[in-house]
């Protein structure tokens, strides 16, 4: 294949910028510049921050100084928000290269895109738009990550979405298809209770079966976020993935109930508008901390035992 | 398929949920697309207005994060208006959405609404190249010291090297004057609404910084940025304005940073 890049030449001509940072196990929190001043002035170093990867794909100027300045003392996890994954047309080669150019920068400890769309033709709708369900769609998105994951070197974590309708003409469940792409990418998977949990009230699904069927065993990172409430055309009750607020007490729960059966996984708290002060977000990445370290005991030991 | 396979790999069975899902999203009077559905027979038409309210609402957002003096100026409600209008004709092509809105100042500028603030769309061309000045990559300034090494005979001919972050907008008002007290928080003088204004933009650090040119300073400069000698550019601005002060005009542009490097001529 053509499209083969040169591998290991670049890693050994590598050189690592930053220090190296272990997240398993870690909350985090959306990274948000007017927190800056607080998050330096702050004693312990301790969680990990994500990136939005479109805010950083600037040429320079103070966002790569104050990405420079957090990643000396943090992990970073890079998620990407515009790719397009889920669409059906071909990936934009330059977003793709700025995508990987970011990788390279930063050395992010976590690297994640959507499940779903967000150009058509030329434009950029900055929404995560759904895709139906079906083998030619399963092929296409399978083809997208593959392509990522070529260009970036490192396997992708693909996070589940959060929808309001569905395709007429989709064969399968999200969860046989999210299966489906694990299997022919070997990608990973970032799991966003807040999605399962949206999706299954608007859809009138069970987030119980949903999380019981999911591949847990390849899930890299945990999102948890607030929503908002709307009604739909019958009055019923619709969730909005707004991450305007709060997580809510049956997010909380179910990402209890996932831990119980992973383990612990480095979750981030996003908080993307009405962003509170520094403090309250960091209370609810600690709330997310302390679910996590009370799952880590039982499997630390259970680590230990394995290893006697 | 032959034909198809040579335009990519992708061959006739094209998933085409995009042309069917894309259109209404835009647009209010496209109706629901038939492809969707809510689960179990249930109606999509608030459902599907989720994404359509998305779009429209992060889109006025993202223009208001770009043009937040603007805004200031003609209010909240006003300028999401105006936005939606923006918006609706000329979405992003890119998904770096700080890069959005370089045609939202002609858009002002046309705008029926905003006829009574003939200044408005000047303060957001300030606003859109203080935020490509902000993005810009970072480089070193030109140092005064690399002047005097260029003999006194070869000045004439020495071109420029511009700063990635350099612009400069030129206005038949005070628009540089309006977008320094509004970004600086402070309140608005009733304007003597007369003088015209250019502007320089530069980044020579981490701050962005607007400045006031004096006469004849933004056709020099314009001229220097694009690649004619010092020479040509000043000549240009002699013609402009014959209160051209070209010494004042060197130390100020070298002192602001809208340049990296002096190309003399010389072969290297």
């Amino acid at each position: 294949m053509s499209a083969v890049r040169r591998f290991p030449e670049s890693h050994a001509a590598r050189r690592l910028r930053f220090p190296v940072y272990e997240i398993a196990g870690l909350a985090g929190t959306s990274l948000k510049h007017e927190h800056l001043p607080a998050i330096l002035a702050e004693a312990t170093k301790d969680g990990f921050f994500e990136i939005h990867a479109e805010n950083y794909m600037g040429a320079g100027g103070p966002p790569h100084h104050a990405l420079e300045r957090i990643r000396r003392d943090h992990p970073v996890s890079l998620h990407g928000v515009a790719m397009s994954i889920g669409g059906p047309q071909n990936l934009d080669r330059n977003h793709l290269e700025r995508f990987h150019a970011l990788v390279e920068r930063y050395e992010p400890c976590l690297v994640s895109e959507h499940l779903a769309w967000s150009t058509h033709g030329t434009t950029y709708f900055n929404d995560l738009l759904p895709l139906p369900y079906t083998e030619a769609t399963l092929r296409r998105v399978s083809e997208h990550i593959d392509e990522v994951q070529l260009a970036i070197r490192r396997p992708l974590l693909l996070e589940n979405p959060s929808t309001y309708v569905v395709f007429r003409e989709s064969t399968m469940s999200e969860v046989d298809f999210i299966r489906g792409l694990v299997q022919r990418t070997g990608c990973g998977l970032l799991l966003d209770i807040n999605n399962v949990f949206v999706s299954a009230i608007n859809h009138g699904d069970s987030a119980f079966d949903y999380l019981r069927d999911f591949p847990i065993e390849h899930v890299g990172e945990i999102h948890l976020a607030g929503h908002a409430e709307q009604v739909d055309d019958e009055g019923d009750r619709l969730l909005i993935d707004s991450h305007d607020g709060p997580v809510a007490d049956a997010v909380w729960k179910l990402f209890d109930m996932v831990l119980s059966r992973s383990g612990p996984i480095p979750t981030l708290v996003e908080w993307d508008s009405n962003t509170p002060d520094w403090p309250v977000l960091k209370a609810e990445a600690r709330a997310a901390q302390d679910i996590l370290d009370r799952h880590a005991t039982p499997f630390i030991l259970g680590k230990v035992h394995a290893r006697r | 398929m032959r034909v198809a396979e040579r335009f990519g790999r992708h061959d006739g069975g094209s998933p085409s949920f995009g042309v069917e899902f894309s259109p209404a999203l835009l647009d209010p009077q496209c109706e629901t697309p038939t492809a969707v559905t809510g689960p179990n027979k249930k109606a999509a038409v608030k459902r599907y207005n989720v994404y359509r309210n998305n779009v429209t609402v992060s889109l006025i957002d993202a223009l208001a994060a770009v043009f937040p003096a603007t805004q200031r100026i003609t209010g909240v409600e006003f300028f999401r208006a105006m936005a939606r209008f923006h918006v609706r004709a000329t979405p992003p092509t890119s998904p770096l959405l700080f890069e959005y809105g370089q045609d939202f100042p002609g858009f002002i500028e046309r705008y029926e609404y905003a006829q009574s603030v003939p200044w408005l769309a000047d303060v957001a061309r300030i606003e859109r190249a203080w935020l490509d000045a902000y993005h810009a990559a970072d480089m070193e300034i030109l140092r005064p010291q690399a002047l005097t090494s260029i003999s006194p005979d070869q000045l004439p001919d020495a071109v420029f090297v511009p700063h990635p972050a350099v612009r400069i907008v030129c206005s038949e008002f005070p628009a540089a004057s309006i977008f320094a007290a509004i970004r600086s928080e402070g309140l608005m003088d009733p304007m003597e609404a007369v003088a015209a204004e250019d502007a320089l933009i530069t980044r020579p650090g981490l701050e962005v910084v607007v400045r006031h040119l004096p006469p004849g300073g933004a056709i020099f400069l314009a001229r220097l940025v694009s690649g004619e000698t010092l020479g040509q550019a000043a000549a240009a601005a002699f013609d402009a304005s014959t209160s051209f002060d070209l010494p004042a005009n060197i130390a100020g542009m070298i002192e602001a940073g809208a340049f990296t490097a002096i190309d003399s001529g010389d072969p290297r």
